[in-house]
């Protein structure tokens, strides 16, 4: 019977003919922490007698969620971080670096083909690069720095077909806010999901990490994307190697199928509290927002502040809404600020912050005011994420409908600006 | 293995995330585990860490520990005293973690089950007895990958115990 990518990831990490509900334990390729993280993940690290990891790909360690310092025990935090860094001479992303999963693609420490991990969430991300990668807990981390392998169940598939042009103004991020909400925020518990169609065929690398990224808001384990010419190109222009590109088998048995229509997608808002509230950008209008937001590891990537900058050109953030932009990485910076990306921005009216994690985890550089609304391309919107339980409501929307309500003050469906 | 304590609830019952069970307010400055159990739950119940006795259990629904995968979320919950989870289902990471942690996830129908009410968990018999009620309800059977890391205190003392992962490769099992 033929394999899924998540079955031949884990068959050819574990050196077993491996399917779905299978405990394997299986090689890793790499492995990585960031500064909320990694200190449980020293302590247990110690406690191994750790010396130097035995990914094949070696770890990194990543600050980037309270970066730079917002207070003198963040500061402390990332001291014992930094030490630990220099002491057993792993990598480690400063200040600036941006936020974790743009960092790592970045970097080419995961290829095509990869088993990768993260203490965090959103290790899901690097599935955009046709690998296998999943957020842990920081004792799974270290397990996996101290023996190079970690146990996995391997999961079943969902397979998601998406067809059709994406409209004028509609991204990947209403695309899957529309497929999360329909198999709501557990609905891919525990699973693999592999998305394909000609929406997917035809889009930009961003755009599959966008998608990648919040597999993790629906439960999923992993979300490997299929590899061509795109995938092939993104690594290329970084001078990365192609890895070992892998596909799923036509005949590979996937647990559940799912079919979207991209063509007749609109511009899609996830309201508080959870990511499955998904309704139409449009019915949402005369909803005020004090506060909107661009960046996060969802999107804050350069075609993201292109497509708000683009948005915006002629236009101001309406007074009485504060617009923060927090590119996701120094990468991301470099090329805004080069391109007149950033500039633009700046002087429609938006606050650039460091790239980092920042206003998205509500550790600083944007906490919301009691009772305001916020209107943000982040992938949560829990109560009290961005750092104030009281009252505060967050709205998840693509980068268009972020730029497009900050411009009017309410939310608001970017086709309409 | 058996767990008594009295039954604490939320709401909401379903979706409870990792960000409510710590809130990245604390989780990121404070690394003693005492000090943030003070603050665990505290956006869905601001009194829960006055309540919370040792040996409590949390009741919920469905998806509980979704969201960040920060692993204080179920030290904290061990630290503030909580001997067990029971709910319907759970979030993949903090499933993991909590095994790896040491606090175990009981999975069964939790409908019946009140505030208040004075429960053990029966892993052997493969119950919880609600004592206020009366009633028993079926557990789904703890696999077996994590009755071996809870048997053994959690995954970092599985490995310095084998010395390796000691798992049955090849076992099939269902989680979820």
């Amino acid at each position: 019977m033929g394999k899924t990518m998540a079955e031949k990831v884990l068959a050819a990490h574990s050196g077993s003919d491996c399917y779905a509900g299978e405990i394997v334990v299986a090689s890793v390729d790499f492995c990585m922490s960031q500064d909320g993280t990694s200190t449980m993940m020293i302590r247990e690290l110690e406690n191994l007698g750790f010396e130097h990891p035995k990914t094949s790909r070696g770890m990194a360690l990543v600050l980037d969620h309270n970066a730079p310092c917002p207070s003198a025990e963040v500061a402390n935090v990332h001291l014992r971080i930094r030490t630990f860094a220099r002491d057993k001479r792993i990598p480690i992303h400063e200040t600036g670096s941006g936020v974790c999963h743009q960092v790592v693609p970045e970097s080419g420490k995961v290829l095509p083909g990869d088993l990768a991990v993260g203490a965090d969430s959103h290790t899901c991300t690097y599935g955009a690069l046709n690998a296998c990668s999943t957020g842990l807990g920081s004792a799974d981390v270290a397990a996996a720095a101290y023996t190079g392998k970690l146990w996995f169940r391997v999961p079943e598939t969902y397979s998601i077909r998406a067809e059709g042009v994406l409209p004028e103004r509609v991204g990947a991020k209403d695309l899957m806010l529309k497929v999360i909400g329909r198999l709501t925020a557990d609905g891919a518990t525990y699973k693999s999901v592999e998305f394909s169609g000609d929406s997917i065929d035809s889009m930009s690398m961003d755009g599959r990490f966008t998608m990648a990224n919040m597999a993790v808001e629906m439960g999923a384990k992993f979300c490997p994307f299929g590899f061509d010419s795109r995938t092939s190109s993104w690594l290329t222009e970084r001078g990365l190697p192609p890895g070992a590109p892998m596909s799923s088998d036509t005949d590979a048995d996937c647990e559940k199928r799912f079919e979207f229509d991209a063509s007749d997608l609109v511009p899609l808002v996830a309201r508080p509290h959870s990511v499955d509230r998904v309704c139409d950008a449009s019915s949402l209008k005369g909803t005020k927002i004090q506060q909107a937001f661009l960046g996060t590891c969802t999107n804050g990537r350069l075609s993201d502040l292109e497509a708000a900058a683009r948005l915006m050109k002629g236009r101001s953030v309406s007074s009485g809404v504060r617009l923060i932009v927090a590119p996701a990485s120094r990468t991301v910076l470099v090329d805004a600020i080069e391109s007149g990306v950033a500039c633009q921005l700046i002087r429609a009216g938006a606050v650039l912050v460091a790239p980092g994690c920042g206003p998205c985890v509500g550790t600083h550089a944007g906490i919301p005011s009691d009772g305001e609304n916020v209107v943000s391309t982040a992938n949560r919107n829990f109560k009290g994420r961005m750092g104030n339980n009281r009252d505060v409501g967050i709205y998840l929307a693509s980068p268009e409908t972020v730029a497009a309500s900050a411009i009017t003050g309410e939310i608001t469906d970017p086709r309409e600006v | 293995m058996r767990f008594s304590g009295c039954a604490h609830r939320f709401s909401p019952n379903d979706d409870i995330n990792t960000d409510y069970i710590i809130s990245g307010r604390y989780k990121f400055k404070i690394d003693d585990m005492n000090e943030l159990a003070k603050h665990v739950m505290e956006d869905i119940d601001p009194d829960f860490s006055a309540k919370v006795k040792k040996g409590d259990i949390i009741v919920a629904g469905r998806n509980f520990g979704c969201g960040s995968s920060r692993e204080q979320a179920p030290r904290a919950l061990r630290a503030a005293g909580v001997s067990a989870v029971v709910a319907q289902s759970y979030a993949r990471i903090f499933y993991r973690s909590s095994f790896n942690i040491g606090l175990p996830l009981i999975e069964c129908d939790t409908d019946s089950i009140r505030a208040g009410d004075e429960i053990t968990v029966d892993l052997d018999a493969g119950l919880v007895i609600d004592k206020a009620t009366g009633e028993s309800t079926s557990i789904k059977p703890i696999p077996r990958t994590m009755q071996i890391l809870l048997e053994d205190g959690g995954l970092i003392q599985h490995l310095k115990k084998r010395g390796d992962f000691a798992l049955r490769q090849g076992d099939t099992e269902l989680m979820n």
